[in-house]
């Protein structure tokens, strides 16, 4: 039996503004109930919606960075409903003509490798509030302080073939608001980023099947057993001769299932209309083009970048995945050598790490700047300390405040003895003062060789370029 | 004093004639005196008399306006802090907002006085001020007769002389008719001139707040000090301040008014069309030059009003389900009963019937034939009053087909009710200014109202107009009997 | 296009307000005397025409992205019908 999966998403992305959409309250998360709702939100009478620039500009940053078409003139428009948490009983969004249509993201599928995924429109509209179910005597209590927050809705076309490719849409999508363009914090438990999947099945060559929606699916893990759950649900309730019923229904994420909300029967008749509140929105050549410039350079092209510095693949993945830690990686790259750069990688990516994770610092708080860790990069290129001595002793105390990196070479000594003299000369020390490391070595004990390395660096307090212990010792050695 | 003009009283306060808790306590008095009329439906002495002591502070420091001192009434459409705002609905009985309408705050600042919050028809809704929750105003000329609506306190306080001047608000005629009906001066500004801050929203796109007065100087007056742009309502315009009163010297010559020949159709009445008639000719006499025009869809404005406005309020009170405030129904099975309870108890039938056509209106399949439609004629309807003013400066011509009709008379039929709208109605669909001056009187001794419109924007030409014929006549000083 | 008592009784519960039958059979009278005055647009041509949404057209201002000092919960509450640490209650919402 060959079954078709046909799954669409629409994701309601919470933007970082400071203010919400239409009044000027904080959309700060975690504030006591009712203290972040104005008279707007509260939808007091007499009450009315001015539009927050913040909004419609992330807006047009989602809508250039997806290669979609920003509508010169777009207009909001009454989605009218009853619902405790919807305030005016009507949500302010956009119908006909959304602010953004069409464009695509790019998703390396698990069944299909890098394909593209084409995007139908994305709109804004206000966030509702939120009601509580913990017991007030058998009544629910309703905190409106999210009522308001601006949202972009973002609907993909119906192109997605199976639960897996749908998290991966929806993980390359969250990496574009929350890294690429920094329009969203993409705090999923705080319900900033949420999905709702349309998911049917059909068999192959069949017309589309019905549809049903699963709402509010806030976490990768939930979207993945929700959608997988609903495809073989569907698929056994045809296989048993069953119809599926146009239908919402949300996922229950104790007992694994879906379960109807309500069936088309029930559904809401919007009734939309333009909001005679507000005016169009027109937005200029001018202003899109000053947005576009200002825009930070796509992560994929500093990825692109960071391989043609040499870096594998996996460095520059890792090393692009998020913007500061992108942004801080190229410009140490850009001042290195060819020679500096991949051990800058492995410097971010491995001790810088762990001291910004110890003290939870984000890489753009840095202790030690781009600039000063390429320096270092070229002190251990040019010879004058080990790699070791570097990371173990130069990078703590830059971190610590003691100085750029020639004054803490100087201050502490650390300067490698790299004169061969110098270093023959110790080395024969070791060989006389070890013979029999030096014999085992001879008759085939490859270990001893690193040993007598270790006592050459250990009686030259570790400053003795070990390139050139190698070389001697391995000349002498014979 | 009670008989003053805005412009007289204001006069009085800045040379110091009268003081401000002096003129309040005038009015106060004359508003429990008539009480009966039923035009204020809250009233707080304390609240008015400290805003009448600061006002003489201010006097005395030098520092007050033209208004300040001087008493306004506020209809109770615009929310208020320190009265009650109602909509005279029940859904909102005793509610305290906790801000002003810019409208009022504006006011304020000028230091007007507030006397207190007046009746209407319920969320605004009406031409007899019939569907008050809290009962019929009455008309103080006649007290079988209707003030008219939906602004009735508004009117009937002016007319009664218990209010210098009353705030106001025309959707489809609620501050012309009103003012026809009752003897008084009304005007409705250019759309987006008043901010809508504040004010309980009816029809969005329709609403406009105005100003009741005995005189178009006093109109123009209270203008000054009440018009302008606010950045809380999207659908203020942005526009150099003006003085309103800048044209009511403008002598009359030359202009040309326009007399639609649509607004003189078989249902006029033949006293108001004398009466009009009769004012038309004394703007000959002033040198004006009358001439027809024609508004060949204006009829259909009835229809088209009637879509989008209740189109509009049956989304603008979904606010209303006893949730945040207002009306809770006490006893209800579940949350969507109490909802549905809670507003079938809040509203009354008319407020039911608007929000139950606006609902079908825009509900799917219905939305394209009936809303969409609706808009589209109210643009040619609006193109039409463009063309018209390519010949004519204004235009004039009655407010209503008849004088003010009596209790109960029009109440059973909602089609009669919505058919008297239609001389006020195409003006408010193209938001454009328009007012009602008293010109006469009809049937019983009744008042009839002269109706003047404008270009956008031409409220100070509008109020000149009117000015002048005022300075040639002396309707507008007429008062009720026994006021 | 007349309406039945259904139409009336699907409309109201959109509008969540409740109507007894005899209200529905009353309302029904009115709402189509009504919907008969408004029929009256179904004949105009109105080919080419934009519909008017505004009346002096114009584009929506911008707010700049400022946020305001926490809302005076006591003062935008004092109305609520029922209310507890803060929250507004209802009867409970079911999903």
């Amino acid at each position: 039996m060959n079954w078709e999966v046909v799954i669409g998403l629409e994701t309601h992305v919470q933007l970082s503004t400071q203010s919400k959409i239409f009044s000027n309250a904080s959309t700060q998360f975690g504030a006591a109930p009712n203290t972040q709702a104005s008279i707007i939100d509260l939808a007091l009478p007499g009450t009315l919606p001015v539009l927050n620039r913040g909004a419609v500009e992330r807006a047009i940053r989602f809508g250039l960075s997806i290669g979609g078409t920003i509508n010169p003139r777009s207009i909001f428009a009454r989605k009218n409903y009853f619902y405790p948490d919807l305030p005016k009983g009507y949500q302010i969004s956009q119908y006909e003509i959304p602010i953004v249509q069409g464009g695509k993201i790019p998703i390396d599928s698990p069944t299909r490798g890098q394909i593209e995924i084409q995007l139908t429109r994305a709109h804004l509209e206000e966030d509702a509030g939120k009601s509580l179910h913990e017991d007030f005597h058998g009544m629910s209590g309703i905190d409106l302080n999210r009522a308001g927050t601006p949202l972009l809705e973002i609907v993909s076309e119906p192109v997605m073939h199976s639960a897996a490719e749908a998290v991966a849409y929806a993980k390359a999508l969250h990496k574009r608001v929350v890294e690429e363009i920094e329009i969203c914090d993409g705090n999923m438990q705080e319900g900033s980023f949420r999905c709702d999947a349309n998911v049917s099945v059909r068999r192959a060559g069949a017309p589309l099947g019905t549809r049903r929606e699963i709402k509010n699916l806030n976490s990768f893990r939930f979207l993945q057993q929700a959608i997988e759950y609903e495809i073989s649900w569907q698929i056994q309730t045809l296989e048993d001769g069953g119809k599926i019923q146009q239908a919402t229904v949300l996922f229950d994420a104790d007992k694994g299932e879906t379960r109807v909300m309500r069936t088309k029967e029930d559904a809401h008749d919007y009734r939309y209309f333009p909001d005679p509140d507000l005016l169009p929105v027109e937005i200029s050549s001018s202003w899109i083009d000053q947005i576009k410039s200002a825009m930070a350079e796509p992560l994929h092209d500093q990825y692109k970048k960071m391989l043609a510095y040499g870096l594998s693949r996996e460095q520059a993945e890792q090393l692009s995945s998020a913007r500061n830690t992108s942004t801080f990686a190229l410009a140490s790259l850009k001042l290195a050598s060819e020679k500096e750069r991949p051990m800058l990688a492995n410097w971010i990516l491995g001790p810088l790490s762990a001291k910004l994770n110890e003290e939870e610092l984000d890489i753009s708080r840095s202790k030690v700047a781009p600039e000063q860790l390429t320096k270092l990069a070229a002190r251990v290129a040019d010879g004058t300390i080990s790699n070791t001595t570097a990371t173990n002793v130069v990078l703590a105390a830059m971190w610590a405040g003691e100085g750029n990196p020639d004054e803490i070479i100087a201050h502490k000594g650390l300067k490698q003895i790299s004169d061969s003299g110098a270093i023959e000369k110790i080395v024969d020390e070791a060989m006389a003062k070890y013979g029999q490391l030096v014999t085992d070595y001879r008759s085939g004990k490859e270990k001893a060789f690193n040993a007598l390395v270790g006592q050459v660096m250990k009686a030259s307090l570790g400053k003795a370029n070990p390139t050139q212990v190698n070389a001697i010792l391995k000349k002498k050695l014979g | 004093m009670f008989d003053k003009s805005v412009a007289e009283l204001s006069r009085a306060l800045s040379t110091k004639q009268v003081s401000a808790v002096d003129l309040a306590t005038v009015y106060l008095n004359r508003i429990e005196r008539h009480k009966g009329l039923n035009a204020f439906l809250d009233v707080r002495p304390d609240v008015t008399l400290r805003q009448a002591r600061a006002a003489d502070q201010r006097i005395a420091r030098g520092d007050g306006t033209p208004l300040t001192g001087v008493p306004i009434a506020h209809k109770d459409i615009f929310v208020t802090r320190e009265f009650a705002s109602t909509a005279s609905s029940r859904m909102l009985k005793g509610y305290m907002s906790p801000f002003d309408a810019t409208v009022v705050e504006k006011l304020g600042q000028a230091g007007m006085v507030t006397l207190g919050k007046l009746n209407c028809d319920e969320f605004a809704m009406g031409s007899s001020n019939e569907n008050s929750h809290y009962g019929n105003v009455l008309n103080p000329w006649d007290k079988d007769a209707v003030p008219g609506g939906s602004s009735g306190g508004s009117a009937a306080a002016v007319a009664a002389r218990i209010a210098p001047a009353a705030t106001a608000t025309d959707t489809g005629g609620s501050i012309r008719e009103p003012a026809a009906f009752s003897g008084v001066t009304g005007i409705k500004p250019t759309y987006g001139r008043a901010s809508r801050w504040g004010m309980i929203a009816f029809a969005s796109s329709l609403d406009q707040a105005g100003i009741m007065t005995c005189s178009a100087e006093d109109a123009a007056l209270i203008f000054n000090g009440m018009l302008g742009f606010d950045p809380k309502d999207s659908t203020s315009v942005e526009r150099a301040a003006e003085d309103y009163t800048r044209h009511l010297q403008t002598d009359l010559k030359g202009l040309r008014i326009g007399v639609p020949k649509q607004f003189f159709g078989s249902g006029l009445q033949p006293d108001v069309e004398h009466a009009v008639r009769e004012a038309l000719a004394e703007y000959t006499r002033l040198g004006a030059k009358l001439m027809d025009i024609s508004l060949p869809n204006a009829a259909l404005g009835i229809p088209v009003y009637y879509v989008i406005a209740p189109a509009e309020c049956s989304s603008n009170l979904s606010r209303f389900d006893g949730v945040r405030y207002g009306h809770r129904a006490e006893h209800y099975a579940d949350l969507d009963d109490m909802i549905k309870k809670s507003r079938a108890e809040g509203f009354g039938p008319e407020t039911r019937r608007r929000i139950l056509i606006g609902t079908y209106v825009l509900s799917h399949g219905y939305y394209d034939a009936y809303y969409i439609q609706a808009q589209k004629v109210r643009r040619i309807i609006a193109n039409e009053f463009q063309d018209a003013f390519q010949a004519c400066d204004v235009i004039a011509g009655p407010v209503t087909t008849s004088v003010a009709f009596g209790f109960g008379e029009k109440a059973a039929d909602p089609v009669a009710m919505y058919l008297s709208d239609l001389y006020t109605i195409p003006g408010s669909l193209a938001g454009i200014p328009a007012m009602s001056i008293p010109c006469g009187f009809g049937t019983r001794k009744r008042p009839v109202g002269l109706q003047l419109m404008a270009n956008y924007f031409e409220e100070a030409k509008l109020l000149g107009v009117a000015h002048q014929y005022q300075l040639a006549t002396d309707w507008h000083r007429r008062m009720p009997p026994g006021t | 296009m007349a309406l039945t008592s259904s139409d009336v009784t699907r409309i109201a519960h959109l509008a969540r307000i409740e109507i007894t039958e005899a209200q529905t059979e009353q309302m029904l009278v009115q709402l189509n005397e009504i919907f008969r005055l408004i029929e009256q647009l179904q004949a105009v041509d109105t080919n080419g025409i934009d519909p008017m949404s505004h009346p002096l057209g114009g584009s929506q201002r911008l707010r700049e992205d400022v946020a305001a000092e926490h809302t005076d919960r006591e003062s935008v509450m004092r109305n609520a019908p029922a209310s507890q640490d803060g929250l507004f209650l209802v009867p409970k919402v079911i999903e």
